[in-house]
């Protein structure tokens, strides 16, 4: 395990930010930890670096006990949310500094920052200071400072917060090229589902101090565990009570998916009482006995383009795509 | 702001007015320190440059101006040093009492010099039962020296990223490599304009000085308010101002250069 994380809680005063949490994360990983802001993902990030010490439990790195250490005896990476690049240093300088640090020779640390910097596309720039770069460029510097040390571990908090989407999508494809080249486990910090799910082998939901669930993309997605993990990966149609009775014949909490909800001749008749279009698929939003329900349904769809507002159409949901929710 | 010219002018005309009542004397100081009359008759019968020859003749004074240097370096590198130490704790940790230890240190730069001075003296003397020396008047100084520094560099550290440090624990470096190579460059400038501002104030300190003093060190302040009336000693005093206005005036604008750059 490249990571273990035991019984760990963080207390700040009164307030519980994380919350008697266990985790393990695998060498090779590209692990995501995805939540609400305040849901702990960033505080148990800082505990693996060493930022923050846990109030309770222990952390270890490859089989080390690593709980009470100082972040620079820790071979971990951190590229900050912010990026905290030193702003009286340009940009070869702040890339060389962990390696001087490590006392490493002149040429040595020239060499092997040159080469960081040129792993992630940013050779020209190496004489700029940190306020000459835009974001995009700043996130590759903290990127090639923090990989130059070479850390079994490399952690990432929001790397890609402050990017626009565009740039987003292209450093995400760039990010997930850059683990598998250098093998090593990283750790991604994000509320951004899609972003999560884009990138990460295995995902960890975060809800209030605790993990609500972990599994590869494809598990959240089709078999959530809880309510909260339906509505944070993807978009979800939950019932329960008098509702699941009435439309499922069964006393569980239950899910169904909004592409899973066929609009069709046969069903049962719901009202249209919204129609978005999401470019490739159009939602509806429907009434269906009083109680509301999202369908999405490809664009392309010729005969669902004709549903207006108001037009009543017939629902179908089968019963093997329903998740039952804890 | 829009001002019409009605107030524009009389803005100018009473701002001209306080600027010059302020002045003026420096600048009749300044002329006087060349007058030919020794009894500094106005307007000047002539010029000289005898007074400065002979202020600058006179071992008292030499001996004054070094005693105020001495001082004043040595209360400025104990203010950067503990300054320092203070503005770092009290941004960048928490702890019991933060609030109070903040007020503490810059409340002497509010008390009133003789209250201070009183004070310190009570303590060097009867409390710690020290004889009074150019120690006691260093020590006195950075009372109120400190505050410059911590002001500057606290202001400076609030808008510092906290997250450098991090980063340079992160990359492996102890905490006295993250000081030397992260948080001083960013502090630099900062300890500079302190530092400056401190010397000026103690250089030119006399209250505190005063009660602190033991009665063999005559601070430049001290020396000039000794022989300002005695008879004759009056030119020989104007030089002296001169000259102790421009060591303190300068620091000011180089500290007050050093704070604008940074904008």
């Amino acid at each position: 395990m490249a990571i273990s994380i035991r019984n760990v809680t963080k207390k700040f005063g009164d307030f519980t930010a994380v919350d008697d949490l266990n985790l393990e994360i695998k060498s090779g990983e590209f692990f995501s930890m995805l939540g609400p802001s305040g849901s702990g993902k960033t505080t148990v990030l800082r505990m693996i670096a060493g930022f923050d010490l846990p109030t309770n439990g222990e952390i270890y790195l490859y089989e080390e006990n690593v709980t009470t250490k100082a972040p620079f005896d820790r071979d971990v990476n951190t590229v900050f949310q912010d990026y905290a690049l030193f702003p009286h240093l340009n940009v070869i300088e702040n890339v060389e500094y962990g390696l001087k640090v490590r006392k490493i020779s002149k040429t040595e640390r020239r060499i092997r920052a040159m080469a960081a910097l040129k792993k992630v596309h940013l050779s020209e720039f190496s004489e700029r200071k940190p306020a000459q770069l835009s974001g995009g460029q700043r996130q590759r510097v903290a990127l090639a400072r923090a990989i130059v040390v070479e850390p079994k571990i490399l952690l990432l908090d929001e790397p890609l917060g402050a990017l626009d989407l565009k740039l987003r999508e292209k450093m995400q494809i760039e990010l997930k090229e850059l683990q598998r080249e250098l093998g090593i486990t990283f750790i991604f910090v994000t509320h951004d589902q899609d972003e999560a799910l884009t990138l990460s082998d295995r995902i960890a939901i975060f809800n209030n101090g605790k993990i609500e669930q972990i599994g590869t993309p494809r598990e959240l997605y089709e078999k959530p565990a809880t309510e909260f993990v339906a509505r944070f990966v993807g978009t979800a149609n939950v019932f329960e009570g008098a509702a699941a009775k009435e439309l499922f014949g069964t006393t569980a909490k239950v899910m169904i998916r909004p592409e899973q909800i066929q609009l069709s001749n046969k069903g049962i008749e719901a009202k249209v009482l919204e129609t978005i279009y999401l470019g490739s698929t159009l939602r509806f939003l429907l009434d269906l006995n009083g109680h509301q329900l999202i369908a999405e349904v490809s664009a392309s769809d010729d005969q669902a383009q004709t549903y207006r507002r108001g037009a009543t159409v017939k629902v179908n949901m089968s019963k093997t795509d329903l998740v039952e929710l804890s | 702001m829009r001002i019409n010219r009605t107030a524009t002018i009389s803005l100018g005309i009473i701002s001209s007015f306080v600027l010059a009542i302020v002045y003026l004397p420096l600048f009749i100081v300044l002329i006087n320190s060349f007058n030919k009359s020794m009894n500094m008759d106005w307007p000047p019968p002539g010029f000289t440059i005898t007074w400065w020859e002979k202020a600058f003749g006179s071992g008292g004074l030499i001996a004054a101006l070094s005693t105020s240097i001495v001082i004043a370096l040595c209360a400025s590198a104990i203010a950067l040093i503990l300054g320092t130490l203070l503005a770092i704790a009290l941004s960048r940790y928490k702890f019991f009492g933060k609030e109070s230890v903040g007020l503490m240190v810059i409340l002497p730069i509010a008390l009133p010099g003789i209250v201070t001075g009183l004070a310190l003296n009570n303590a060097f003397r009867t409390v710690l039962g020290m004889q009074l020396s150019m120690a006691t008047v260093i020590v006195a100084h950075a009372t109120f020296c400190i505050v410059t520094v911590y002001n500057n560099v606290l202001a400076r550290l609030s808008r510092t990223n906290k997250n450098l440090e991090d980063a340079s624990a992160d990359l492996g470096a102890g905490v006295f490599t993250t000081f030397r190579l992260v948080t001083l460059p960013q502090i630099g400038s900062a300890l500079i304009a302190g530092g400056l501002l401190a010397f000026a104030l103690s250089f030119d300190e006399i209250i505190v000085t005063t009660f602190t003093a033991g009665s063999g060190v005559e601070t430049l302040p001290i020396w000039i308010m000794n022989n300002m009336f005695r008879p004759g000693k009056a030119p020989v005093v104007d030089v002296v101002a001169v000259t102790t206005v421009i060591i303190s005036v300068v620091p000011l604008y180089f500290a007050n250069r050093l704070t604008r750059e940074e904008k």
